[in-house]
């Protein structure tokens, strides 16, 4: 069982990073977890541009001239967690709606009109209104018409992640959100996911179901970004270890403005991003790195080719939101609203390729509908 | 001339797909190579489009297409792809690789070889991807392969032939044409692996992600044939003695 070290245990580790650490972590091929250490502490800063350098030609040798394009689909509002920070917290009075399969497999038509191979099913965690058996008929509805279908929902047992990879589901997202204990109690105020370990457990079960890639990610606001970074970092390493033949992901999403009204406790800037995302890189080669639509189009363009190797685009965070312009609360505050034709321009524009379709829906048998007993 | 499951190749060198900039690039980056088979990662075309991007660029009449299961982690998930190529008109020739570990895409040798026994009876043209392991090339020539494709270092390295040992032992004991993929990072790679006597090399990644593919293409294919040419006319020992240009060998003085 993966079991994460005390916040301050992490956040003592890069507070003792010294210069001469810096400097090594940054020459060497693997820099280990103490090298990661070093590269987030307020000592590498300086070397930002250095770290670029270094994380864009890892890049480039791992994942090529390339990045890769998706869409989220949102598929409900519904949750019964009360979380401080999110649009959806069931503490939110808010029209909340679960999208039929009909109206599912319409806004999926709709985004693979626009070109859409890749897609996430995104819901609040609400199993009562969306559990395994909706995401096992969803997922049998779309698979021969998309190449990769992953998902980002409640954490789920072991045999309904196997379930679900049966029926054409391809790799699922859980993030941690944070991996600051005191914080992740502050702001979990009720609901299952106030369950810290249970949640922490949850990439790991993902993984024993055989699915072909996990992604984990903290929420960034909510605490010490620097430790965030190293807490990923042990529980990649410790995702390796365990689970070699599961692929990794990691997400950096920036909280953003979201009904509610919540307020970041802790600024991350986009300098500290970029540093967090190039000291990710640079520890781990081969991981997959997300560069969400929460960020804004300057930015995001200037990241291409500097470490992430996947864009959302065109997104909305609305379930109902592709087909209908107003289709409700959204989850939070999208930055980039360019269309995916567009995205897909500026990665051009940088001499990268986006690539739309990266998966096949082939390489998984074929499952039947296997309804819960 | 280089022949394969009976069709010939005046290039010894094969391209890939994968990585590149833009299909554009890749089009005439392949172009410059020369190359005249091409492999393509079944997991990134869409076979039922004619519109798909790469397969659109890339004239069939010029190149051999030899699909390639990427992504596969066992042996029933490379056979699937395997047949739905077949199905959507991909054709019999297959680079079958069976990749585990995501990180370091080393081939599982164990599935491999299933795979390649069975793909073999259904009649596919079956070229695996292997680590240089020389019983493993000798099972897979056993079982039917048309050519085996020993890696030089791990995909992506640019490494160049880490594997020199076990390659030389797979070109000196092969009944097939054995071609050198993976790993190969510089023109002087590959003119290396062609000096030992390799058939053939694969080269993607290092062409696709320099800084001038084109040119870099032009480069590898002219180290492919250097590399060739000198296998053929015969290298010279090596020797840890000096040895003059003009012997003389101090025997002189005998009649």
């Amino acid at each position: 069982m993966f079991v994460i070290p005390e916040f301050s245990a992490l956040q003592d580790a890069i507070s003792r990073v010294t210069e001469a650490e810096v400097l090594q972590a940054l020459n060497a091929d693997l820099p280990g977890m103490a090298g990661l250490a070093a590269l987030l502490s307020p000592l590498a800063e300086p070397h930002l541009r250095a770290m670029a350098k270094r994380s864009a030609i890892i890049t480039s040798q791992r994942f090529g001239k390339t990045i890769q394009v998706y869409a989220p689909l949102y598929l409900s509002s519904y949750c019964a967690n009360r979380c401080a920070y999110c649009g959806f917290s069931a503490d939110n009075v808010i029209d909340r709606r679960v999208l039929t399969f009909a109206e599912a497999e319409n806004e999926a038509m709709i985004l693979h009109q626009r070109g859409f191979s890749h897609l996430l099913l995104v819901s609040g965690e609400a199993p009562a209104k969306l559990g395994v058996d909706y995401l096992e008929e969803l997922a049998l509805r779309l698979r021969d018409r998309f190449a990769a279908l992953s998902i980002e929902v409640q954490p789920l047992a072991t045999e309904e992640y196997a379930r679900l990879f049966r029926a054409g589901i391809t790799s699922v997202a859980v993030y941690q959100e944070t991996y600051d204990r005191a914080v992740y109690e502050q702001v979990h105020l009720g609901g299952p996911k106030a369950d810290f370990d249970y949640r922490l457990e949850s990439p790991a079960r993902v993984a024993a179901a055989g699915m072909r890639e996990v992604g984990i990610g903290a929420l960034l606001g909510l605490s010490d970004w620097r430790a965030e970074g190293l807490a990923l970092g042990l529980h990649l390493a410790w995702l390796r270890r365990h689970y070699w033949r599961t692929g990794l992901t990691v997400s950096f999403p920036r909280l953003r403005p979201a009904q509610g009204e919540f307020k970041p406790l802790h600024s991350v800037s986009e300098r500290n991003l970029s540093q967090m995302i190039f000291a990710l890189r640079i520890f781990d080669p081969d991981v997959g790195l997300y560069l969400s639509t929460r960020e804004e189009a300057r930015y995001r363009d200037g990241m291409i080719g500097l470490g992430p190797t996947r864009y959302s685009a065109g997104s909305c965070t609305a379930p109902g939101g592709y087909g209908q312009a107003d289709a409700g609360v959204e989850q939070f505050e999208v930055g980039d609203n360019r269309s995916l034709a567009e995205v897909c321009a500026a990665i051009q524009q940088k001499g990268f390729d986006p690539v739309r379709k990266d998966w096949d829906a082939v390489f998984q048998a074929k499952g039947d509908r296997q309804q819960a007993a | 001339m280089l022949t394969i499951a009976g069709r010939k190749f005046r290039s010894r060198l094969f391209g890939g797909t994968g990585k590149f900039s833009s299909p554009e690039v890749m089009k005439e980056a392949l172009a410059a190579s020369g190359c005249e088979m091409v492999t393509v990662a079944l997991r990134r075309i869409d076979l039922n489009n004619p519109a798909d991007d790469i397969m659109s660029v890339l004239d069939r009449d010029r190149y051999l297409f030899l699909p390639n299961t990427s992504g596969a982690r066992d042996a029933d998930e490379a056979i699937r792809l395997a047949r739905l190529a077949r199905a959507s008109g991909g054709g019999e020739w297959l680079k079958l690789e069976v990749t585990p570990d995501p990180r370091t895409l080393l081939p599982d040798p164990i599935e491999t070889l299933k795979a390649t026994e069975l793909l073999v009876k259904e009649g596919f043209k079956v070229l695996p991807y292997m680590n240089a392991d020389p019983i493993l090339a000798l099972r897979l020539q056993d079982a039917g392969a048309v050519a085996v494709m020993p890696l030089g270092s791990p995909i992506g390295t640019n490494q160049g032939v880490l594997t020199r040992f076990q390659i030389e032992i797979i070109i000196a004991q092969a009944q097939v044409p054995v071609i050198v993929d993976a790993g190969l990072g510089a023109p002087s790679h590959v003119a290396e692996a062609m000096e030992m006597g390799a058939d053939a090399v694969l080269v993607n990644t290092a062409i696709a992600v320099a800084g001038d593919p084109v040119r870099m293409a032009r480069a590898f294919a002219m180290a492919v044939e250097a590399g060739r040419i000198a296998y053929e006319a015969g290298l010279g020992a090596v020797s840890k003695d000096a040895a003059p240009s003009s012997p003389e060998d101090g025997l002189g003085f005998l009649r």
